[in-house]
């Protein structure tokens, strides 16, 4: 056990040591996928706080993402706000919008939070759709600026991916606390969680404000990164991206979703030097996954380790 | 407001009521017998609308070509309903809901892909039959007579879908598996049968109302993800699983679209959703719903 938890330890560290040395190695549209890799990443490790841990399928996290990347982008472009101060407004208006949302949402079960949240970030998408004059529309908020030391590739990538990281080491440590473990017993039984006494729709909200606000980070870190926000950015095909990363990589593994986004986004910019129909692909291979492998690729790699451990044990 | 305005709007929501409701009421069948959230449904109706122009162009722009192309554009769409079903979603039963949104979510991709790989990038735009063309005179000015005739055919639709459902053999057997599914098995009904024939009914309608709506929207590619997040509102609002909720909400989606339109050309779109989230808050299980149940 104390083997692998140091090899476990270790992995990590080579981890953190390969993803910091990446700008020598890969420069240019590499280290452009990687930091775009690690700002989805975010967004799809904490809509699954919400999935993977509190069991609810939001279908309009794609709204708060957009909440996040318009904050940044209105506070600088249209009023004008240092870019540190609209990066830290970002958050804050994401986990306003979310308490609001929220609040009704979690009243719901099953589908029909699904369909409610649904309904919301469709409003979402709305608003930012038409209210030309805060977003301008369908035209998208364009020349959006980093500060000069994180213009760069390499210091884009180090920026994201040291918030990201941040963020990750806070959902690690959200879903290990007492916090963490009683929204695992409310989803694997909500009425008995209630019955010893928990205030269900409130851990539920504060998950659902957490997690959107992981998202609404995700989006303050992508506006400055391409430069630009547009309303696609909340409709709900863009929440369905999200979740197919989640279920993708595994939604009952921590950093499943985080694979799920690479995968997602290594194919997308790879298939599509090939192929213009890469919707297709990505469609398929969600649809084997579900008939096959619903678990995901974590879920898989998982089978196929305790395959071999019984295949190595001596009969 | 000037009444003229408003008679034009109110026909003008009708008729895109009259659409909605062709295909929300597939939708909601579909979910209130098979328990399937089917986000492919607006793939299956921007199959239809290019579907039609195929068809229209193979049997010609007459009348005659026009209930033919309807003709065909239903028939095929029942088949892949019915194709889609027995290949796919039917694995899938008893699962995680999750599993099936995913399932359906996945065919949102293909199915948009093949029609772009099929039909091309470029809108397809199909025009009115030669004997639904013109105008009826209405107090200040005229309104498509082939508008007219999509209300007319909504209310057939919906007419003959309730009569099926109330009083033949077949509806009996649908309502019994939306109603207890087990039960309806151990009763020795052929329920996997059923429930097919359910999915070729949904597509059915969706063909009828996608050959419909060809004349009036151009098949562009797109159409298929926004007119799916339009039927999701009108079975949440009328209560899934529910015909009557579906014809209401239908008419009442149509018609807040197009006199909001009008009132506040802004938010129009805004409204909708609001509508859809403040019938939810109030009412989970929609106007017509059954609480409980899913």
């Amino acid at each position: 056990m104390n083997g692998s938890a140091s090899r476990c330890r270790r992995a990590w560290w080579l981890l953190a040591a390969v993803l910091a040395a990446l700008p020598l190695a890969a420069p240019g549209f590499h280290l452009r996928l990687a930091t775009e890799i690690a700002i989805m990443a975010l967004f799809a490790m904490g809509f699954n706080l919400l999935l993977g841990y509190g069991g609810m399928l939001s279908f309009g996290h794609a709204g708060y993402y957009a909440v996040g990347a318009y904050t940044v982008a209105i506070l600088t472009r249209k009023a004008g706000l240092p870019f540190a101060s609209a990066f830290l407004a970002a958050p804050a208006a994401t986990a306003l919008v979310a308490w609001v949302t929220g609040f009704f949402c979690v009243r719901l079960r099953g589908y029909y939070f699904s369909i409610l949240t649904l309904a919301f970030g469709q409003l979402i998408w709305g608003v930012i759709f038409k209210w030309t004059a805060l977003t301008n529309g369908d035209d998208g908020i364009v020349g959006i600026e980093a500060p000069a030391l994180l213009a760069s590739p390499a210091g884009a990538y180090y920026f994201t991916l040291l918030l990201t990281g941040a963020c990750v080491a806070l959902l690690w440590m959200i879903v290990q606390s007492p916090f963490g473990r009683t929204l695992l017993a409310i989803r694997e039984n909500t009425e008995r969680t209630q019955f010893i006494g928990v205030n269900v729709n409130r851990l539920r909200l504060c998950a659902f404000v957490l997690s959107a606000t992981f998202a609404g980070v995700a989006g303050a870190l992508f506006a400055p990164f391409d430069g630009s926000v547009f309303p696609s950015f909340a409709f709900w095909t863009r929440s369905g991206d999200v979740v197919m990363m989640a279920i993708l990589g595994g939604m009952h593994s921590f950093l499943g979703p985080a694979l799920g986004a690479a995968i997602m986004l290594f194919l997308d910019h790879t298939i599509t030097a090939y192929t213009e129909y890469w919707p297709f692909v990505l469609g398929t291979v969600l649809l084997c996954l579900v008939l096959f492998s619903p678990a995901g690729v974590t879920g898989l790699a998982r089978t196929v380790a305790a395959r071999r451990r019984a295949a190595d044990r001596p009969a | 407001m000037d009444l003229s305005i408003a008679l034009n709007q109110c026909l003008s929501g009708l008729t895109r009521a009259g659409i909605l409701f062709m295909l929300a009421s597939g939708l909601t069948l579909i979910f209130g017998v098979a328990r399937v959230i089917n986000f492919a449904h607006g793939s299956l109706y921007m199959l239809a609308v290019y579907l039609s122009y195929t068809f229209l162009r193979l049997f010609g722009p007459g009348g005659v070509g026009f209930w033919l192309s309807l003709g065909a554009v239903a028939a095929s769409l029942a088949l892949i309903g019915g194709a889609l079903e027995t290949g796919l979603i039917r694995r899938v039963y008893g699962r995680d809901p999750l599993q099936q949104l995913l399932l359906t979510f996945a065919l949102v991709y293909i199915i948009g892909d093949v029609v772009k790989f099929v039909w091309g990038i470029t809108p397809k735009s199909v025009s009115r039959p030669p004997f639904l063309e013109g105008g009826i005179p209405v107090p200040g000015g005229s309104f498509p007579v082939y508008n007219v005739f999509v209300i007319a055919l909504a209310a057939a639709v919906g007419a003959g879908l309730w009569l099926m459902l109330a009083r033949s053999r077949l509806g009996w057997l649908i309502r019994a598996v939306a109603a207890d599914i087990e039960i309806t098995d151990a009763l020795g009904v052929n329920v996997p049968r059923l429930l097919t024939l359910v999915f070729m009914l949904g597509g059915l309608l969706v063909g009828v109302g996608g050959a419909a709506a060809a004349p009036l929207t151009a098949g562009a590619l797109g159409m298929d993800v926004e007119i799916v997040i339009l039927c999701f509102i009108v079975v949440i609002i009328g209560g899934a699983g529910s015909l009557l909720g579906a014809a209401v909400a239908a008419l009442l989606v149509g018609l807040l679209e197009s006199f909001g339109i009008l009132l506040l050309p802004q938010f129009a779109v805004v409204f909708i959703y609001a509508l859809m989230a403040g019938v939810m808050i109030v009412r989970p299980w929609g106007l017509f719903g059954v609480p409980g149940r899913s």
